[in-house]
């Protein structure tokens, strides 16, 4: 079997380089040691094909030993393949844990939109749903009012998310049926969570 | 019916892509999921039946014979790790959605969930019914690969850290294994493994032995083998419940299962076994003094867990019928037990809210019935007789008295004291957290806890004083479990004479190779 030497040099030092890099602290530099040794090893699978032939198609007045393995070729895609997919992943990751890093826990209580409109939506079926409840309902408010006093120094990003969905919720009630008094976001939220249990 | 052997991977796939689909509609995502489940834990108990009557199937992916195509081999072995694994992973499955329709929040994203899950399934199937080593491969990818996915479930702080870890451990594994897979292509000039039997024999012994042990090097990572465990405790804790549990019981298997095709089909002639005692004995002995120190319950059975894995290298390294027919006994055993005890540490997490002995007194009057199933499996575990843990423990010392030499001596000793020090950690575990009354705890100090008791809120405050309500799905789904552990005991007969004909078969490697190519190899 005969192999090229600028390939066996060229995969010795991605693996000698890509082992010190993976060695770091840094995840990024983790993640470009992976992608150098992976690689390196993707050339060793390539060699293992031989010296270089002509493209593997069995045609008329071609010589088999003229061919090119194509075996190594299939297992290298799978590889690369396999390789993007734990890069793409390892990406998110860092970028997660440099946000957790950045911003801690603080980060996450910015609620998207969406996801206040849903609650606001969900918790305002909640509260048509039936009249013969409002007086649990108001009850579990009341509570829940209380433990929101209580709470006192909520997050100010919470608030504005609260706030909008406030707003949202109170639309939505004037629109429908005006006999409920809005009572604000958080709390109708904190009922659709109750009923949700 | 052979055919039905690549629906083990097309089912949960394609089930994965539907609930991806339906990633909006959470019931939908259920009912797929679990049916999906269901059907495999048919399909491999038909298989399990017709296997073991007609001898190993094989499948030739596409219609392309075997050393072009793709073969899907399935012997005893397999298709008994199969069915072992697909009724756990739909237990766990039914655990886990018991417990988000428990508590939904938004920290565990239940879209992503199922099909990840769906997918380590089809992973973990792919695995075992590979008949190449690369198709071995690419199952390891995708098992791992939505591992890491379950492992880093909601994105906190503590499971990215342990992630980490865990993702770039099993990084450096895949790839010692895929450059063992190209080393061995190019000593041999194929990957099919009944072909790699034949031709890796033929070929000089240093190349062998450097073959072998990269290969073993990537199985023994995986398989959290001694002196290349140290990633496992740190990583599996973190992550939510019924994916330690299915985590614990079945990602460490696979690899052994791997180390035990190694050393049946790929190198049956070469013989390390010497190795594989010291190995076992060393991997036992340390992973046991790790869970001795540990003062939480999911680390110190993520110990147990990697002290056990011992027990199946002490199998292997037997190299006889018996010795393997007692490491696939204890293997399914293995697997059972660690699942079902991660799931009752989520019943006891949820009970008593913490996970610590410091923190837990008096779950035996909050809930009996948890203390019952935390305890069966518990003395399961440290092989209490007339428990399957005993009986598998007995199968392999019975093995090695048959084949004496000092290494299997030192083998039995570690294990017979590895088996006793499980034990003393769990029975320990019991005391505190089980019989321990909730008055004894607060002015309770001990060397090994004082360093754990300078956590900043007030230690009252976590105490389990109130108990929350268990859902009865968890709850049924852990019992399921116990009485299988139980089942295994009663039926152990039956089960030690498979294990026995499948290790049979892998003593002879001729069938395997036979099943494969019916006309011989060329």
């Amino acid at each position: 079997m005969n192999a090229s030497m600028t390939l066996i040099l060229l995969m010795a030092v991605m693996y000698a380089s890509g082992v010190y890099v993976l060695l770091e602290r840094s995840l990024t530099r983790v993640l470009i040691g992976f992608l150098l040794v992976g690689n390196a090893t993707n050339i060793l699978l390539f060699l293992m094909s031989g010296r270089p032939g002509l493209g593997p198609i069995m045609e008329d007045g071609v010589d088999p030993s003229e061919i090119s393995d194509p075996l190594p070729q299939a297992l290298i895609l799978t590889a690369i393949v396999i390789n993007l997919g734990i890069t793409a992943f390892m990406l998110a990751l860092i970028y997660r844990s440099w946000w957790l890093a950045q911003l801690g826990a603080k980060g996450d209580l910015i609620d998207d939109e969406e996801q206040d409109l849903e609650d606001a939506l969900a918790s305002a079926a909640e509260l048509r749903r039936s009249e013969a409840d409002d007086t649990a309902i108001q009850a579990i408010l009341g509570a829940s009012e209380e433990h929101l006093d209580a709470a006192g120094d909520v997050d100010d990003t919470a608030d504005d998310a609260d706030a909008d969905a406030a707003e949202l919720l109170a639309e939505l009630t004037a629109l429908d049926a005006p006999s409920e008094p809005p009572h604000g976001g958080h709390d109708s939220d904190d009922t659709n969570r109750e009923g949700n249990r | 019916m052979p055919q039905l052997i690549p629906l083990m991977v097309l089912i949960p796939l394609i089930a994965a892509a539907l609930t991806v689909i339906l990633g909006r509609q959470p019931r939908l995502q259920v009912a797929i999921s679990s049916t999906a489940l269901t059907l495999t834990v048919a399909i491999s108990a038909v298989q399990l039946w017709l296997i073991d009557l007609n001898g190993p199937a094989v499948v030739a992916v596409g219609g392309w014979a075997a050393p072009w195509g793709i073969a899907l081999v399935v012997d005893r072995l397999s298709a008994i790790m199969l069915l072992i694994s697909s009724i756990m992973l739909l237990g766990v499955l039914i655990y886990s959605i018991g417990q988000g329709v428990a508590d939904r929040h938004r920290e565990t994203p239940v879209s992503i969930f199922h099909p990840s899950y769906l997918i380590l399934s089809a992973g973990v199937f792919t695995t075992f019914i590979a008949g190449d080593l690369f198709n071995l491969y690419v199952g390891f990818e995708v098992l791992l690969a939505s591992s890491y996915v379950l492992l880093t479930l909601g994105g906190t702080g503590e499971r990215i850290r342990a992630g980490v870890t865990y993702i770039i451990v099993s990084l450096v594994s895949s790839l010692f294994f895929l450059a063992s897979i190209a080393l061995i292509y190019g000593a041999t000039g194929t990957v099919n493994m009944a072909q790699l039997s034949v031709r890796l024999a033929e070929l000089p012994a240093d190349v062998q032995l450097v073959l072998h042990l990269l290969l073993l090097i990537g199985f023994g990572i995986k398989a959290a083998v001694f002196p290349l465990s140290f990633w496992l405790p740190d990583s599996y804790p973190t992550a939510p419940a019924p994916v330690t549990a299915v985590f614990a019981g079945l990602l460490t298997k696979v690899g052994v299962y791997a180390l035990i095709r190694t050393e049946t089909v790929l190198f049956a002639e070469q013989d390390l076994s010497a190795l594989f005692l010291v190995v076992g004995s060393l991997t036992m002995i340390v992973g046991i003094l790790g869970a001795l120190a540990q003062a939480d319950i999911k680390r110190l059975l993520s110990f147990t867990l990697v002290s056990h894995i011992g027990y199946m290298l002490f199998g292997i390294g037997l190299s006889s019928t018996l010795g393997l027919a007692a490491t696939i006994y204890y293997v399914v055993h293995h697997i059972t037990v660690q699942t079902t005890l991660f799931l009752t540490t989520g019943l006891i997490e949820r009970i008593g809210g913490a996970t610590s002995i410091n923190r837990l007194a008096g779950l035996l009057k909050a809930s009996p019935l948890v203390a019952i199933l935390f305890f069966i499996p518990a003395l399961n575990l440290g092989g209490i007789p007339p428990f399957s843990g005993f009986i598998g423990k007995v199968g392999l010392f019975d093995a090695g008295v048959d084949a004496p030499s000092p290494l299997v001596w030192v083998g039995i000793a570690a294990g017979a004291v590895t088996s006793l020090l499980t034990l003393y950690a769990l029975a320990r575990f019991w005391n505190m957290a089980f019989w321990r009354g909730q008055s004894e705890l607060k002015g309770y100090e001990s060397v090994l806890i004082e360093s754990l008791q300078e956590a900043p809120e007030a230690p009252d405050a976590s105490v389990a004083v109130k108990t929350r309500t268990v859902p009865t799905t968890m709850l049924a789904v852990t019992t399921g479990m116990v009485a299988l552990t139980v089942a295994l005991t009663v039926f152990a007969g039956p089960l030690f004479g498979f294990a026995e004909r499948a290790a049979e078969n892998l003593e002879t490697p001729t069938t395997y190779i036979e099943t494969v190519f019916p006309g011989g190899v060329q």
